[in-house]
């Protein structure tokens, strides 16, 4: 355990060692080489040109390593079979087709993208509009940007206890049923009703990223000049209409970058199915069910086309983020 | 009239003061229902995390401080615990164990159909002879004319009041029998290198995106942003394969400690890198350029100034990354195994859902000790954090 330990520190030691070294060995060599003994003009060039790619040699390498070659080798794996070996053609996408698992995953899925980052946006608004008014806003707003902190499985574990359920007349311990028994209602089993249990799922989900949605709506909303409020309430606004005249309106450009980024991290999320439900009841989700193919069904065709498709829905926004930031570049 | 005969003393400008008043009101009680919608769920598992394992499972966390009433059981002392006194045989002595003082007997009974009919105080008659008293602090006192003879002694059940009590027990339990202790140190094991290692190799790339002039620069630009929200999804199968045709050349295992370093490094880097450019592009250009031209070098205008001037970024990024490593299951059960030497935190919680699914005092402290790291470096660093997220998003994905 102590070895395991000190190998770690170890491991840091020698990376961050390893990066120095190549760094300032290159350099260094670069310099030696192409030195200004013999500086030419040419040489001088040269040097220029070099140097970036030396600063930039070794994030290129782990990012086409992990990154953009693997992007290649799902699109081709998704073409062969469980072993990954035999070309098979079309055949897991026909298979993905016509598989109920599949298409249970994708339509709930598409719940997940309308309702979380929905909710996640909306609540944060709400939240980052208060706050600001009150007090205590600050402390509100640590609270409620907490659960950005803990994991996936951590937060399932805690909402679990939420919606725990005791048969018979035991005292339900999960508020969630003590809430409904002490209305007079009857205690229910949340995870197992088909189609619903999904919603049960995503407040999770919410819940984490409120917080997120929260701290960026916030500061963009402090972006807003306090002259243009200041003119609506001299016109007379109400509240109500500053929110949604004024407010809105200058912070639309945040507001879809916030809906995108949590649309990103829903397709992504598959944590919390496997540790709430592993998509029994209705529940799967393409991520879930990508991780169940690759772990339990160890088929690394059918696994791949899953991940495909989920890369597939983040294509647009992938585009969309591209184009934005090369905007940028050209203003700058 | 006599709705305006009664606004007009309280206040001069009564529909003003009326509606600030609501509307900061509302406000406030909304504010307040979420922020107690959002840290409930999360006091309950603190709460019922040191709770005692017997209480968590009949009543809820939300009222650990009140007292429960509860059925108990517990033995008099044997027939040779007996004396003689007075003219009468006797034993006495207490029915609570030690952890069991505190309790207050209402009634009891000595079977299963009768354990509620005698109040506290009153006697019963028990198979042996004699009466048997119970009193409500748990001592009884059973006489008898004739000698008893027995040789267990008598079962007493009992319905109690039973105090709140909080122990730090279910913490020894999961770290000591549930394996948490290792994959706590095995979570430590995973993170620290893979948050410290890509900021190095960031750092130089977003330098030479940001200041350095060279062919292609836009479109790598392109690909770092592109690649922040390559789903890892993707990543997971090739790498794998790679590592099992890998590792065996060099002699190891696939699933190993040095793999997920830097797959960790390399699913970081996008999101380092765009995080420090951003920071170092905002940089002063006359400090660069005046720098340049006393002549000193990418790389020592780098060293010198640009990475002690990016300590935010860096901060933030190390942040970012760190509770980014400490709390993802996926890579971590891709890439490494299930051995406890290697299980980390996050795996090991999922296996206790599955395993002791209904043992909430285990499943509860297990999952605080897993959220607590991160909880103290959010809360800790929390400005960085933010200032990372805002730097991260508002300008693109």
């Amino acid at each position: 355990m102590l070895g395991q330990v000190l190998s770690a520190f170890q491991t840091v030691i020698i990376g961050v060692g390893m990066c120095i070294l190549y760094f300032w060995g290159t350099n260094w060599v670069l310099d030696r080489l192409l030195g200004s003994d013999a500086s030419s003009v040419k040489n001088d060039g040269l040097r220029t040109a070099i140097r970036p790619w030396i600063f930039l040699a070794p994030a290129l390498f782990f990012l086409s390593l992990y990154l953009i070659y693997p992007v290649f080798a799902t699109l081709w794996l998704s073409f062969n079979d469980n072993s990954g070996q035999n070309f098979v053609g079309l055949s897991n996408f026909i298979w993905a087709l016509g598989d109920s698992n599949f298409q249970q995953s994708v339509f709930n899925n598409l719940l997940w993208l309308i309702i979380v980052p929905a909710g996640a946006t909306i609540f944060g608004l709400i939240v980052a509009v208060m706050a600001d008014r009150l007090w205590w806003g600050n402390i509100a707003k640590s609270l409620i940007f907490m659960p950005m902190a803990i994991s996936f499985v951590g937060a399932s574990v805690i909402w679990k206890f939420v919606y725990d359920y005791r048969s018979g007349d035991s005292e339900q311990i999960g508020i969630l049923n003590a809430i409904i028994t002490g209305l007079g209602m009857e205690p229910q089993v949340w995870l197992q009703i088909p189609f619903w249990n999904n919603f049960f799922l995503m407040v999770i989900l919410i819940w984490i990223q409120t917080g997120f949605a929260m701290v960026i709506l916030s500061a963009a909303l402090r972006g807003i000049p306090e002259e243009t409020l200041e003119a609506a309430r001299i016109d007379g606004a109400n509240d109500l209409q500053i929110f949604f005249g004024i407010m809105i309106p200058q912070i639309f450009g945040t507001v879809i970058v916030v809906w995108t980024t949590i649309t990103i991290v829903v397709l992504k999320v598959f944590d919390i199915v496997l540790a709430m439900t592993n998509g029994q009841w209705d529940t799967q989700v393409l991520a879930n069910l990508m991780f169940d193919w690759l772990t339990r069904g160890v088929d690394f065709g059918r696994s791949s086309t899953i991940a495909l498709v989920i890369m597939i829905a983040v294509l647009p926004i992938m585009i969309w983020n591209i184009r934005e930031a090369n905007k940028e570049e050209g203003t700058r | 009239m006599a709705d305006i005969s009664l606004a007009q003393p309280t206040a001069q400008n009564p529909s003003f003061f009326a509606k600030l008043d609501w509307s900061k009101l509302a406000t406030h009680a909304v504010l307040l229902l979420l922020v107690i919608v959002w840290t409930l769920p999360t006091a309950g598992l603190l709460v019922s995390s040191i709770r005692d394992k017997d209480q968590l499972t009949v009543s809820g966390w939300w009222s650990a401080l009140t007292t429960t009433e509860r059925t108990g059981g517990g033995r008099t002392a044997a027939a040779d615990a007996q004396t003689f006194v007075d003219g009468q045989w006797v034993i006495q002595g207490n029915l609570f164990s030690e952890d069991e003082q505190g309790r207050t007997i209402s009634r009891f009974g000595l079977t299963n159909k009768s354990f509620d009919e005698t109040p506290a105080g009153a006697s019963v008659t028990p198979k042996a002879g004699g009466d048997l008293t119970v009193f409500a602090n748990g001592d009884y006192r059973w006489t008898s004319e004739t000698e008893f003879d027995f040789s267990r002694g008598q079962r007493v059940l009992y319905v109690a009041e039973i105090p709140p009590r909080f122990t730090l027990e279910n913490y020894s339990e999961v770290l000591t029998s549930e394996g948490i202790d290792r994959s706590f140190i095995n979570s430590f094991t995973v993170t620290i290198p893979a948050t410290i290692i890509p900021i190095l190799i960031a750092a130089f790339a977003a330098y030479a995106l940001a200041w350095m002039q060279f062919p292609g620069r836009g479109y790598l630009v392109a690909i770092v942003v592109g690649l922040l929200v390559v789903p890892l999804q993707m990543s997971l199968i090739p790498i794998l394969q790679l590592y099992n045709g890998v590792a065996p050349l060099f002699g190891v295992e696939a699933k190993s400690y040095l793999g997920i370093w830097l797959a960790h490094t390399g699913f970081g880097l996008p999101l380092a890198i765009y995080l420090l450019r951003n920071y170092m592009a905002s940089l002063p250009k006359e400090i660069m350029e005046s720098a340049r031209m006393d002549g000193a070098s990418h790389f020592k205008i780098f060293t010198t100034m640009v990475l002690p001037l990016s300590f935010p970024a860096l901060a933030s990024f190390a942040i970012f990354q760190f509770l980014w490593v400490w709390n993802d299951l996926l890579v971590a059960t891709v890439f490494l195994g299930a051995g406890d030497n290697e299980l980390v935190l996050t795996g090991r919680l999922r296996e206790l859902i599955g395993s002791r699914g209904d043992n909430w005092e285990i499943l509860t402290s297990g999952a605080f000790i897993s959220i607590i790291v991160p909880l103290i470096v959010f809360f800790s660093l929390q400005r960085y954090f933010v200032r990372g997220l805002l730097a991260g998003s508002v300008k693109g994905g």
